[in-house]
C-alpha cells in the first residue's frame, strides 16, 4: 500500500500526531495537556503557513 | 512492631516503584504507550500508541527509508538514532525488510522523515513514563 500525502497534509498529519505526544508528555494536568496541544498544533500549522507565504514573496 | 510493619510496606512499595521505573521505560520503548498504559495512564498511554504507531506506518505506507546501524555516513547513523526510538516498529520493520526501496516519489522523503520522528516521539513518551514511575509527574 502507497500513501501519497501531499506537502500541506503531510504537515497537518505531522502537527497532529507531534503536538498529542507533546501535549501529554509536556504538561501535568489533562486540561494543561490539552490546551498545550492546540497550542502546539496552531504553532506547527502557523509555521507552515508563514514559511509557505514567505516562499512564495522571496520567490515574486 | 508497627514501626518495622511501616517500613517493611515502604521497603516494599520502594522496590515497586524501582522495578516499574526500569520495566515502564523498556515496554514503552518496545510498544509506544505500553509504558503509560502499565501504570494505568490508560488514555495518555492508547493517545501515545495511535499518534507513534500511526506517524511510524504512514512513513513506511509513503516509501520512506528504514536507516540501519551501519549507515556509515554520519547522517545515516543520526537517522539510526531517531528510527530506533520507535522500538518494536523498527524490529518488525527491519524482519520484514520494510522501508528498504528506492524513494519513487518526492514526498518519500517525507515518509522518511515521519519514521525517525515517530522514534524521537517515542523517547520522550518513554521518558514520561520513566518520570511517572518514579513520581516525578502525576
Amino acid at each position: 500500500m502507497t500513501v501519497t500525502l501531499n506537502h500541506f497534509s503531510a504537515a497537518a498529519v505531522f502537527a497532529l500526531f507531534a503536538s498529542v505526544v507533546f501535549g501529554i508528555t509536556h504538561r501535568d494536568t489533562t486540561r494543561e495537556m490539552i490546551r498545550y496541544g492546540l497550542y502546539c498544533f496552531a504553532m506547527f500549522l502557523g509555521g507552515v503557513l508563514v514559511a509557505g507565504w514567505a516562499m512564495w514573496l522571496l520567490r515574486r | 512492631m508497627a514501626n518495622s510493619t511501616t517500613e517493611r510496606s515502604k521497603t516494599a512499595t520502594g522496590e515497586t516503584a524501582g522495578a516499574m521505573a526500569v520495566l515502564a521505560p523498556a515496554l514503552g520503548w518496545l510498544i509506544p504507550g505500553a509504558g503509560h498504559m502499565i501504570q494505568k495512564r490508560w488514555i495518555r498511554g492508547a493517545l501515545l500508541f495511535i499518534s507513534i504507531v500511526t506517524l511510524f506506518l504512514l512513513g513506511l505506507a509513503m516509501q520512506g527509508r528504514i536507516y540501519r546501524a551501519n549507515g556509515g555516513d554520519i547522517l545515516d547513523m543520526l537517522g539510526f538514532v531517531g528510527n530506533i526510538g520507535a522500538g518494536g516498529l523498527y524490529l518488525l520493520a527491519l524482519a520484514n525488510d520494510w522501508g528498504q526501496g528506492a524513494i519513487a516519489f518526492a514526498t518519500a522523503d517525507y515518509g522518511t522523515k515521519f519514521m525517525i520522528v515517530a522514534g524521537l516521539l517515542n523517547f520522550i513518551a518513554v521518558a514520561d513514563a520513566y518520570h511517572i514511575a518514579i513520581g516525578k509527574k502525576q
